[in-house]
């Protein structure tokens, strides 16, 4: 039978092959249309929805030209919100970085009953709109709110002032350190902190010698994290903050206030900033995340 | 340094991992606590540490009570069995770790603390290793590091939890024989944990065998292996033969059947009756308390391995012969144990 095949088809089958394999053998990958395809889309997809949003953001800032930007960021409003800014992302990300430490010390490292529901809880800023967030604090330290008459009587003003949208900011961003640390510390578990002991280390020694160096890199990716939602926060700061011109405006409620006054060069200005920020903190990330990466294969063994 | 410790019982929830335990180390002994996992082992190796705490009972270091100090003030070298190296320091910071934190009165200076780490990674023969990270070693270097590290706070007790368990089988023999020598040469007081039972046979000088959280025998290996206490040690350490039989008016019957065997000092009842597999001898058919047929031989090593089908009670157990008689399956033939066991079931 073999000898009956047409001799063409005999020597060309090699040739078929060749090329046919490069195609469709490999199963690890998908003809090279199907693959630009896909790319095409991707790449798309990310152009519309997230490089021009940015590029139209600083092409706003600059459009009357670079002094006209540099004197909306001078402007003493504009100034004002930044300082305000800082100043709450400061004091919520320094207390968070402590608060998020002791939730995932207490629950990478002990058992307890109750531990799952903690868990829950930590992540229920995640879960909730941040207007709902802010509003909770309205009720509570509010004129009419739950606190709000034992406040008043004391003479100490929480809502529609910094301490009350310190508070909503804390509120929204207490997750991002107590979640970053949480598996990390659950992996390394607690022998490193036993071998300590057993060797004199007192609890304090144990803690800065041992477990921080090991947690380092975590413990920067979400103070990381938690100072970008922080100083990105609107919807929580803006049921609380009451817009005081100059008083309680942080960046981002400064760009909507501009905007709504048709003020597009500063408004933009600031936005510019704040988009700056979100690119910075993607560079630092993805540093963040290589070390993290390379300490988990360091010890993984 | 000797260590006691009385009526010790820990639970886990319903789970008791320690259930009256009672033992005595006497000064400079290498001491193996040996037991299948669960059997609690290593939580009383962490009790005594100071890294867990029983629910009640005593622990004496001295005669002076251990519980009323914490780890750090015990004075113990543990070594863990994955070692928790800290992966962060070099092998030279590791080992110098206890030395480091030690009160600011008695901590030696920085020349003092070199030449000690020096001195400790001589002693585990890592010198050149001082500058590399944990995570740059291989299992036995991690685990010599460790044992350096426990030693650098000079211990009175050195505990080694599985401390060959993550290595393979050739650097763990190595390792062995590295650890007795050590132990030789620097006299501490030392426990290991292991549940491989030649480890413990092999290194140590007295062996705690422990099941479900108690202490079934405590004895030098020769002791554990030649007369085990209890069915459970027969049965763990060594292979052995184990059949159900019936013990009535001083005779051994299996499956109905009279053996040609003393009960000795065994109880009525039902029983187990236990032979090493070298301790069966293989005769001609007829002579023996046992008869059987071969069914299948494996010739390999120092003795071949026969599998014979008794004729009470259709078991079929593992002999091991000795080469100089030729077996062959099909062969019928008698069976008699050197020494026997028997314990109530």
């Amino acid at each position: 039978m073999t000898m009956e095949l047409p001799h063409s088809l005999v020597l060309t089958y090699p040739k078929e092959d060749g090329r046919l394999s490069a195609l469709h053998n490999d199963p690890r990958t998908e003809p090279r249309a199907v693959r630009i395809a896909i790319i095409g889309v991707a790449v798309t997809f990310l152009g519309i929805f997230v490089v021009l949003p940015l590029i139209v953001v600083f092409a706003q800032a600059f459009s009357r030209g670079i002094s006209a930007y540099v004197m909306a960021l001078g402007n003493p409003e504009a100034l004002s919100a930044i300082r305000l800014t800082l100043l709450i992302a400061a004091i919520s990300v320094g207390l968070n970085l402590v608060f998020g430490l002791v939730a995932a010390w207490a629950i990478a490292k002990f058992e307890f009953r109750g531990k799952t529901f903690l868990v829950s809880l930590i992540d229920l800023p995640f879960s909730v709109s941040p207007v709902i967030s802010g509003l909770v604090f309205v009720l509570l330290f509010g004129a009419q709110g739950f606190f709000g008459p034992w406040l008043a009587s004391h003479n100490i003003r929480l809502l529609f002032a910094v301490p009350g949208m310190t508070l909503a900011t804390l509120f929204v961003t207490f997750p991002f350190v107590a979640r970053a640390l949480i598996p990390l510390m659950q992996e390394q578990g607690t022998q490193e902190e036993e071998a300590a002991l057993s060797l004199g280390a007192s609890g304090l020694q144990a803690f800065f010698r041992v477990t921080l160096p090991n947690i380092k890199w975590g413990v920067l990716y979400g103070v990381l994290l938690c100072n970008a939602r922080a100083m990105g926060e609107f919807g929580a700061v803006s049921v609380v903050s009451g817009h005081i011109r100059g008083e309680t405006n942080t960046m981002p409620l400064l760009v909507e206030i501009l905007y709504n006054e048709y003020q597009f060069v500063a408004s933009f200005a600031i936005a510019s900033l704040l988009a700056m920020l979100a690119l910075i903190t993607l560079v630092a990330k993805t540093i963040l995340e290589r070390h993290l990466d390379e300490g988990k294969l360091s010890h993984d063994h | 340094m000797t260590i006691e410790v009385r009526n010790l019982v820990k639970k886990f929830g319903a789970f008791a991992a320690l259930d009256d335990v009672d033992l005595r180390v006497a000064d400079g002994e290498l001491l193996a606590l040996l037991g299948p996992s669960g059997s609690g082992k290593t939580t009383l190796l962490r009790i005594i540490a100071g890294l867990d705490w029983p629910d009640s009972g005593e622990v004496f270091f001295d005669g002076e009570n251990a519980l009323l100090r914490n780890a750090g003030e015990r004075h113990v070298g543990f070594v863990f069995q994955h070692y928790a190296l800290f992966r962060h320091m070099t092998v030279f910071e590791n080992v110098a770790f206890g030395l480091r934190v030690q009160p600011r009165a008695i901590r030696k200076d920085e020349a003092g603390i070199r030449a000690r780490v020096k001195e400790l990674l001589d002693l585990v023969q890592l010198d050149w290793l001082a500058n590399r990270y944990p995570s740059q070693l291989s299992g036995g270097q991690r685990q010599r590091i460790a044992l350096a590290r426990a030693l650098a706070i000079e211990p009175r007790i050195l505990l080694l939890d599985e401390p060959f368990g993550a290595l393979d089988a050739k650097v763990r023999k190595e390792l062995r024989q590295w650890l007795r020598s050590l132990h030789h040469e620097i006299n501490v007081t030392s426990i290991f944990v292991t549940h491989d039972q030649e480890e413990a046979l092999e290194v140590a000088n007295r062996v705690v065998v422990m099941d479900k959280g108690r202490i079934e025998q405590v004895g030098t290996p020769a002791e554990v292996y030649d007369s085990p206490a209890s069915a459970f040690v027969h049965g763990f350490i060594g292979e052995s033969i184990e059949l159900p039989v019936h013990v009535a008016d001083g005779a051994v019957r299996l499956g109905g059947e009279k053996l040609a065997l003393a009960a000795h000092d065994a109880g009525p009842g039902a029983s187990r009756l236990f032979v090493r597999r070298h301790d069966m001898q293989i005769g001609p058919a007829g002579a023996g308390a046992f008869q059987g047929e071969i069914t299948h031989v494996r010739n390999f090593g120092p003795v071949q391995r026969a599998e014979v089908a008794l004729s009470h009670g259709k078991t079929v157990i593992e002999v091991d012969a000795p080469r100089d008689r030729e077996l062959r399956a099909g062969e019928i033939v008698g069976l008699n144990p050197r020494r026997y066991r028997i314990f109530a079931a």
